[in-house]
């Protein structure tokens, strides 16, 4: 018969185990009585007979056993049997049992849920078809991040024309305000939403397909075309109530009648690749030969490498095509400034790469916490095991091989990690699900967050492994006793308790060392966060708020492309907004009021790099110009920065001469290549070529950390609202009340303006600041979390030993306090071994804190990876909840009654 | 300690390894014909005049292996003495596998005997068996 064949038979014998038990039970009968009649027959004596037979039959048990062994499948047997013996264990126990599926839930479903994280932001590709052959195209990081990394219009179309190695480049606006887009519906208040320019062949280049009608395509975003909108998925639901006839319906979109001609899909999330921590709602086409030609550099590029392209040829081209790109086609020396500063990575790595350095503590973190609870539950083991000692030498004396134990120690391992598993699955989708929908974290791709194959993968992996680590101790230590010695009546002070107890020691004491190096670990992330609090910021985010101001020029004034158009454009709003901020100063509370095209930490972009009349700069100098800031006469008042010099005022406008304020770090920059007078820009002239006459500086600003709070501090240049054109006004108003109140009477005024102005929302500034640190207040929390729960379970560890060794020594404390040690000596001699203890851990810890610490510096603001305050916060720390933990049994100790201690065993 | 039986040697009596009694019982029932377990047993200790360690019970393993493997059929029936029992008996295949066996056996007691009967002095050509 072949094997197949067998092995069916074992299988249907398995599951056919009662009947063909049966059918055997006949069998044995029926030979034994043939046996008996045999002898009868001879003349033996029926109840001699009976005993003949049974000793020439041999073990009966043994026969059914052999039998069964012989026809089903054994290992499955004594799977099963350990199974049910296993469950009714731990069914009888349940505190233990509860306390350890709790840890081990908490373990590994910590560890499933940062893999998860893990898996969607580092290792899985993003989100489109062939996504390796996406990059990023920009200069290498510098101190004024994303908004170096733009490029003007002309700068694109050299790029596109000039390289070969792409599939096709396409880029987006990146400056782009949220509720830049006005939805009017009726009469009622427009609805503000959020949307993003982009270039015509963005979706083309990605890879997107629309799950309803098409999106843009080059007709779209030409001079004259109609307005057309692509609808997010969320938004179409959310706001068009998922309408199944969108397609080709128009709607007022900032004052023009745009047609709704696609809606992305829902797997398609800008915010979560481009600009984490923001919901955009609709997409738009950007017209590159329309006015934003003029707007400097306001693109950033991405591009599809064509198949079998490396990124060293992209690379490579990219130097070679950069010197040919300007500034703009106009002007003939912005040419070359991009030198350098063309470099193409892969999409992925700007998206997630400066994430990797913590999401990899992040993840030993998480290791770390499992560790330490696979030696907890290691020690609950041991000490479960040591009382069940007779238990096992009974087995081994009746024929249980050491496999057989540890097997059956590992199965018990097995059921609690299993269910563990289980349990932590449901923790882990349970943080996960909720990762999801923090939208207000800035950190990428956690729209994409889910419980997949390879999470469920990893689960089993990590049960099966900490099963296998912590079941494996006791199991050994069990399977190796002496079972003579265990049979016998073993009092306390056996040699064996004594090897256990230096075994548990051994555990708790690894223990705390791990929780040690989280609690350092945790401890040094919160003080960075705590400096980085302290950062200042060049302004005052307190007490002050923003809102988006409804303004649209009046189209008969012209496009500003002639000069008296720009002219009249320019008078006409500050002829708006002048009246108007000062009815908002007047408003009661109100300190200062202004506006700004740009507030602070919301990126920026550069007009170009101007410089002192009169002065050469070198050649070649590949540095980005000064952020541009369009602001009013009081916005800086009202944003609390200071002002050596003088603010703008009302008569800085288009009749009147050019006026600019930089800030402190350009006016030291230029200074260098000036000669001014005491080093003072204030009342010199800079200008952007040698045909131009001339801006006047009439004030020096502080520096404001306008790309993040933790870089370094750029360059700022302020220019006058009256003189230039600024985008989407933002109110930033300085008051001493709440912003609730305040907003009733400002909207009250800006609506009174303009009718048309939307319900937006007044945010406070230090929102912005928020957000700019909720990566790193994020990921601090987590960790302070993980340290949280490992120095639980290290204080549990301890007590679990503790209290262990002093039931183990109840008979000689009874001795000692029946010869006069009194009760606080008892305690003390408890507490001090408890110290002791945790003294060695935290040495331990402090140790392997000291020599790995280094790899967690780059994720550290303006703290030292050996800073003292930290270490020795964390020992005290340690030592006291330990302190805390050993005192329970101390009390115990103290309590213990010489008499009942001395006379029970 | 217990031991687990089938691994000493008491007295005289010769130990059975697992593959000899399936052999055993095998031919058995060719020789016999069809035979219910206890008969099977009885025989091989008959026909061995007591020499092999047999603990009847185990017998059942054997007949389990035999039978999974195809080589016996069983069949409910009554024995003798009026009693229900099962009786065995050998299938063609297991005929086949059978004269195999017994042939190996034969080659191998062959070469055994003569390893046995091994003299030093003999004049032996090397390479030959």
């Amino acid at each position: 018969m072949s094997g197949l064949k067998q092995l069916r038979r074992r299988v249907w014998a398995f599951f056919a185990k009662k009947a063909l038990d049966a059918e055997l039970e006949t069998e044995l009968e029926a030979h034994l009585q043939l046996a008996i009649d045999e002898y009868i027959e001879r003349g033996v004596a029926p109840a001699e007979a009976r005993r003949l037979a049974l000793v020439q039959f041999g073990g009966i048990q043994q026969a059914r056993e052999k039998q069964r062994e012989a026809r089903g499948l054994m290992q499955i047997d004594i799977l099963v049997r350990d199974l049910k013996y296993t469950g009714r264990k731990l069914m009888r126990d349940p505190g233990f049992t509860i306390v350890a599926v709790l840890i081990l839930a908490l373990g590994i479903g910590a560890n499933i849920a940062v893999f998860s994280v893990v898996n969607t932001l580092m290792l899985r590709p993003l989100p489109f078809p062939n996504a390796q052959e996406l990059v990023w195209i920009a200069p290498p990081p510098d101190k004024c991040g994303l908004s170096c990394a733009t490029y003007s219009t002309d700068a694109y179309d050299e790029f596109r024309v000039g390289s070969r190695s792409y599939q096709d480049v396409t880029g987006y606006f990146a400056f782009s305000t949220p509720g830049n887009l006005k939805l009017s519906v009726g009469n009622d208040a427009p609805i503000p939403a959020t949307g993003i320019d982009v270039i015509h062949n963005f979706f083309n280049v990605l890879g997107v397909q629309p799950q309803m009608g098409r999106l843009f395509r080059e007709e779209d975003a030409r001079n004259g075309a109609a307005p057309v909108i692509v609808l997010t998925d969320p938004w179409w639901r959310r706001q068009f109530n998922a309408d199944p006839n969108i397609i080709g319906k128009a709607f007022d979109v900032n004052g023009k009648q745009t047609t709704v001609i696609g809606v992305l899909p829902r797997t398609f999330d800008f915010g979560a690749v481009f600009a984490p921590g923001t919901k955009v709602d609709a997409i738009t086409p950007l017209n590159l030969y329309g006015p934003p030609r003029n707007w400097g550099n306001i693109i950033t590029l991405i591009g599809r490498m064509k198949p079998g392209v490396t990124l060293a040829q992209a690379v490579h081209e990219a130097a070679v095509v950069a010197p040919t790109m300007c500034w703009n086609n106009r002007y003939a020396n912005s040419c070359g400034q991009y030198k350098g500063a063309v470099i193409p990575v892969p999409l992925k790595n700007y998206v997630t790469g400066r994430l990797r350095q913590s999401l990899v503590v992040l993840w030993s973190a998480v290791g770390m916490i499992l560790l330490i609870a696979c030696v907890n539950l290691s020690n609950l083991l041991l000490a479960r095991a040591a009382a069940r000692s007779k238990e096992f030498a009974m087995r081994g004396a009746l024929g249980a091989g050491r496999g057989r134990i540890v097997r059956q120690l590992l199965t018990e391992s097995l059921v609690l990690s299993g269910a563990g598993a289980v349990f932590g699955l449901m923790l882990a989708a349970i943080v996960i699900a909720w990762l999801r929908t923090q939208g207000a974290i800035a950190l990428p791709l956690l729209s994409q967050l889910q419980i997949d194959g390879e999470a469920l993968g990893w689960t089993l992996i990590i049960a099966i492994v900490s099963a296998t680590l912590f079941g494996l101790a006791p199991g050994l230590r069990m399977a190796a006793g002496n079972l003579h010695e265990a049979l016998k009546d073993s009092g306390p002070g056996s040699g064996q308790s004594r090897k256990h107890e230096r075994l548990r020691s051994a555990l708790v004491v690894s223990e705390v060392a791990l929780a040690c190096m989280l609690l350092v670990g945790a401890g040094l992330l919160l003080r960075s966060f705590l400096h980085v609090l302290d950062v200042e910021l060049g302004f005052q985010p307190a007490r002050a708020a923003a809102v988006t101001v409804d303004f649209n020029d009046d189209p008969k004034l012209g496009d500003g492309s002639s000069h008296d158009s720009a002219k009249a454009i320019l008078d006409a709003r500050a002829a708006h907004f002048q009246p108007l901020l000062e009815r908002i100063d007047a408003l009661p509370g109100v300190q200062a009021a202004g506006i700004t095209d740009f507030l602070p930490l919301s990126g920026n972009r550069s007009w170009g790099l101007p410089y002192p009349k009169g002065v050469t700069l070198p050649k070649n100098l590949h540095i980005s110009g000064p952020l541009v800031y369009v602001i009013s006469p009081g916005y800086l008042r009202a944003m609390g920065t200071r002002i050596r010099g003088r603010d703008f005022n009302w008569s800085d406008n288009t009749s009147t001469r050019g006026v600019i304020m930089i800030n402190e770090s350009y006016a030291k920059w230029l200074a260098s290549y000036a000669h001014w007078p005491n080093n003072d820009p204030v009342g010199q002239v800079l200008v952007n070529d040698d045909k131009d006459p001339g801006m006047l500086v009439v004030g020096v600003t502080d520096d404001v950390h306008t790309e993040s709070v933790e870089g370094e501090n750029g360059w700022q240049i302020y220019y006058p609202w009256p003189q230039n054109f600024g985008g989407t006004p933002q109110l930033v108003v300085r008051s001493t009340l709440p912003p609730a109140q305040l907003a009733t009477s400002v909207m009250a005024v800006l609506r009174e303006a303009n009718t048309k102005q939307t319900a937006a929302e007044f945010k406070p500034i230090e929102n912005l600041v928020d957000h700019a640190n909720s990566p790193r207040r994020f990921f601090m929390m987590l960790v302070g979390m993980f340290a949280a729960l490992g120095l639980l379970l290290a204080a549990l560890g301890i007590y679990g030993v503790i209290s262990y060794s002093v039931t183990r020594q109840t008979q000689e404390i009874g001795i000692r306090m029946a010869l006069g040690a009194s009760a606080s000596h008892v305690r003390k001699r408890v507490l001090v071994s408890t110290l002791r203890l945790a003294t060695i851990g935290v040495v331990l810890g402090a140790a392997a804190s000291i020599l790995t610490a280094r790899f967690i510096s780059s994720l550290l603001y303006d703290t030292s990876p050996w800073d003292a305050v930290t270490y020795a916060g964390m020992a005290v720390s340690l030592l006291a909840i330990a302190a805390l933990a050993g005192y329970i049994p101390a009390l115990r100790a103290s309590r213990i009654d010489p008499l009942v201690a001395l006379r029970a065993e | 300690m217990v031991i687990a039986q089938e691994r000493i040697l008491t007295g005289s009596k010769l130990d059975l390894l697992q593959g000899t009694l399936d052999l055993m019982v095998l031919q058995t029932l060719a020789a016999m014909g069809s035979l219910h377990g206890y008969g099977i047993a009885r025989r091989i200790e008959q026909v061995s005049s007591n020499q092999v360690l047999l603990n009847q019970g185990t017998i059942y393993a054997s007949l389990v292996r035999l039978e999974q493997r195809g080589w016996i059929a069983s069949q409910w029936g009554v024995s003798d003495n009026n009693r229900k029992a099962r009786f065995y008996s050998i299938t063609r295949p297991g005929r086949k596998r059978l004269a195999e066996d017994a042939h190996h056996w034969q080659r191998l007691t062959g070469v055994m005997d003569r390893m046995f009967r091994m003299d030093p002095a003999a004049d032996e050509e090397p390479g030959k068996a």
